[in-house]
């Protein structure tokens, strides 16, 4: 056990992958001499070689197609994409031919491909450094997207996405990469829980929130300061947006009868929009309060003098606990 | 890929401040016109170590900085005529100070306060584009459109190494040569893309991949000003007389960091480094001017003076920069009424004036 960042822990299971299995391979704009932007790849390039850990040229839709073509080859393909900003010009790619080639093959060709990238707002970035892309993946048939919101999850969710068969969107919340806990590196991933399966991170009966990635935090911290007004919150940690594990949060909202969802993508069309459709479904009779949304607005994410007004935080959440209690 | 840009190297002012002559470019400035390329290149200079110095400060969140690109920014943006078009990336503080955009309104995007900063159309001169390469198409489309309207005005877009890998630069060359766009692809090749040097993204000089998209390419030395004035001047003459487009590479060197949040320590030696500020964009022109009489100390003082006034011009103009309205969020999303804007916007007010109320 050591206490360990999240960019760390994503280091340490990178490296367990590449250790691990051969055709594992890693590739990105600057992952190798300099370890990445955020030094999430620090040092395995050194210890892996130019082969096995790519620095590529400047290129997104460059970076996904050729991991296509390397996991139809046999590789597992891990590959950075810089910011969530950046990775328009890989969408085709991710659309058209990595959520596809599975099913368009009748299973034959895998598209074993995880795809990481840093998302989300919160670190005073210039435009395109800062968005929350996951509908649009989630939106997509084939690709899997899951989001870690602690070092030891990163830790196991990241080697656990590179052994999956199905592509993965791997979506790190950036403003947590400086986050520690206590990692224990000898964790047997296939013991593991899955990563499609959300978890419940703070036990409540007064109302639940649920969350994933950088929002975790955001809602235990809300769940703590609302102990003292004695309201008792649960907190789920989905984990993975693609899918998404409706019974744990139906059981929960059986519990509470309340549900807000928290995400800092614009709540339109939104994975909170998909949760109330799916639990106002499954539980329609537990609810005494219709499934409230936290989240971004319907607008280009501002200049970063505007993140505190723009991403949802603890007196948000608070408020939307407030009106799902004033129902 | 030599590291002195080779014999094809277009240079008319050595890095020691020789005048020299080439075979193709020429230009022939006067004295005032000398002496306002050197006024140009101190003061963006200036500029830049002024913006550099604010985000160490906390008042910028981040700087690009293009220390050692002053000469292939001031040369290729006073190349242009007033009513000419740029497209710059987001490190082309030296073209904006061609376009006469206040310095101030380029720190606005850094410091976080707007995601713009300038209207285009007032300097034609585009808003600066973060993510790689989209602009060369958009320079593209309005090379498209003002060929349409018949006019002899000229684009010209800027992108740098990293960027010629990008599918979308590679089919803004395609889109240019089929339709023989009035546009100049103007690559400044610093060499470097944040930590990947140059051999990550060709095996070829940048200026030949021009001849497999059916136009031609020249390599000018990116730090001599007049080399970069004749060879845009002719690229530009060329896109005006409906002869199509043309690639500059600007051979020169990112003398800083990618930005202030990089650290080049990591991943290239200081001996490059020391090279190439031998090379310096600025110092040559110092040395031809004293050296042919066109300018004296008087002259450097006062330039160095008007630097100094700028520099706190813009330290203190940063320092008071406002924030946004936090309601500015919901400006400009649409042309016309958005009904859930609209219905967010009413929330975020009741929500934000709730703590007026002191209800929290």
């Amino acid at each position: 056990m050591a206490v360990t960042t999240m960019a760390k822990a994503i280091n340490a299971g990178l490296r367990k992958a590449l250790e691990n299995d051969p055709k594992v391979l890693l590739m990105g704009e600057d992952i190798g001499k300099l370890g990445g932007v955020f030094r999430v790849t620090d040092g395995l390039q050194k210890d892996f070689g130019e082969a096995r850990v790519i620095d590529s040229p400047l290129a997104e839709s460059g970076i996904v197609g050729t991991a296509v073509g390397l996991a139809m080859a046999g590789y597992r393909p891990v590959v950075e994409i810089q910011f969530d900003g950046f990775v328009y010009p890989a969408f085709d790619q991710i659309v058209t031919q990595v959520a596809k080639h599975r099913a368009r093959s009748s299973g034959r060709t895998p598209m074993p491909i995880t795809i990481r990238l840093p998302f989300g707002g919160g670190i005073g970035a210039v435009e395109h450094h800062s968005e929350s892309p996951e509908a649009y993946f989630a939106h997509t048939a084939g690709l899997r997207v899951i989001s870690p919101s602690n070092p030891v999850d990163a830790f196991v969710m990241v080697q656990q996405a590179i052994a999956s068969d199905d592509p993965v969107i791997f979506l790190e919340p950036k403003r947590r990469y400086w986050d520690e806990a206590d990692l224990d590196d000898t964790v047997d991933i296939a013991l593991a829980q899955s990563p499609y399966a959300a978890r419940v991170v703070r036990q409540g009966t007064t109302a639940t929130l649920a969350c994933y990635g950088p929002m975790v935090r955001t809602c235990l911290e809300a769940a703590l300061a609302a102990e003292a007004d004695g309201l008792d919150l649960e907190v789920i940690d989905l984990r993975s947006v693609s899918p998404l594990d409706i019974p744990t949060v139906a059981a929960s909202v059986r519990k509470t009868g309340r549900l807000i969802v928290v995400h800092e993508a614009s709540v339109f069309l939104g994975i909170g929009a998909e949760l109330a459709a799916r639990i106002t479904e499954e539980c329609f009779y537990a609810l005494e309060a219709p499934v409230l949304r936290v989240g971004g607005y319907h607008t280009p994410y501002p200049p970063s003098r505007l993140d505190e007004e723009y991403l949802p935080d603890l007196d948000r959440v608070l408020d939307a606990v407030d009106r799902a209690l004033a129902y | 890929m030599t590291a002195d840009g080779g014999p094809e190297l277009v240079q008319l002012l050595t890095p020691e401040g020789e005048r020299v002559h080439h075979r193709d470019y020429d230009v022939d400035l006067t004295p005032d016109e000398l002496r306002a390329l050197y006024r140009d290149l101190v003061l963006v200079r200036r500029v830049d170590a002024e913006a550099t110095a604010l985000q160490r400060q906390g008042e910028l969140g981040l700087w690009a900085q293009l220390l050692g690109q002053e000469a292939a920014q001031v040369g290729s943006g006073r190349a242009l005529r007033p009513d000419d078009f740029a497209f710059p990336t987001y490190r082309e503080h030296g073209v904006a100070w061609t376009r006469d955009v206040d310095p101030l309104q380029l720190l606005g995007l850094f410091r976080g306060v707007t995601n713009g900063g300038w209207d285009p159309h007032d300097h034609n001169f585009a808003l600066y584009t973060i993510v790689i390469g989209d602009q060369t198409l958009h320079a593209v489309g309005y090379a498209m459109g003002i060929q349409r309207d018949g006019t002899d005005r000229a684009v010209i877009t800027y992108f740098g190494d990293g960027a010629t890998s990008q599918g979308d630069v590679n089919e803004s060359f395609v889109f240019a040569s089929v339709y023989n766009a009035p546009v100049v692809f103007f690559c400044q090749n610093n060499q470097w893309a944040i930590s990947e040097p140059l051999e990550r993204q060709t095996r070829i000089p940048l200026y030949k991949r021009a001849a497999g998209f059916g136009f031609p390419g020249v390599r000018v030395d990116g730090n001599d000003v007049l080399a970069v004035l004749a060879v845009t001047r002719a690229a530009l003459q060329n896109a005006r007389e409906g002869n199509g487009p043309t690639l500059i590479e600007a051979f020169t060197y990112r003398m800083g960091a990618h930005t202030t949040s990089d650290d080049p320590t990591r991943y290239r030696v200081a001996a490059d480094l020391e090279a190439w500020k031998l090379k310096d964009p600025i110092e040559r022109v110092k040395v031809y001017l004293a050296r042919s009489g066109l300018a004296d100390h008087d002259f450097f003082d006062a330039v160095e003076a008007e630097a100094e006034t700028l520099a706190i011009g813009l330290r203190e103009g940063c320092r008071s920069l406002p924030n946004p309205e936090p309601e500015s969020l919901f400006d400009h999303v649409y042309a016309e009424p958005h009904s859930l804007i609209d219905s967010e916007r009413e929330e975020f007010v009741r929500y934000h004036a709730s703590f007026a109320g002191g209800q929290h």
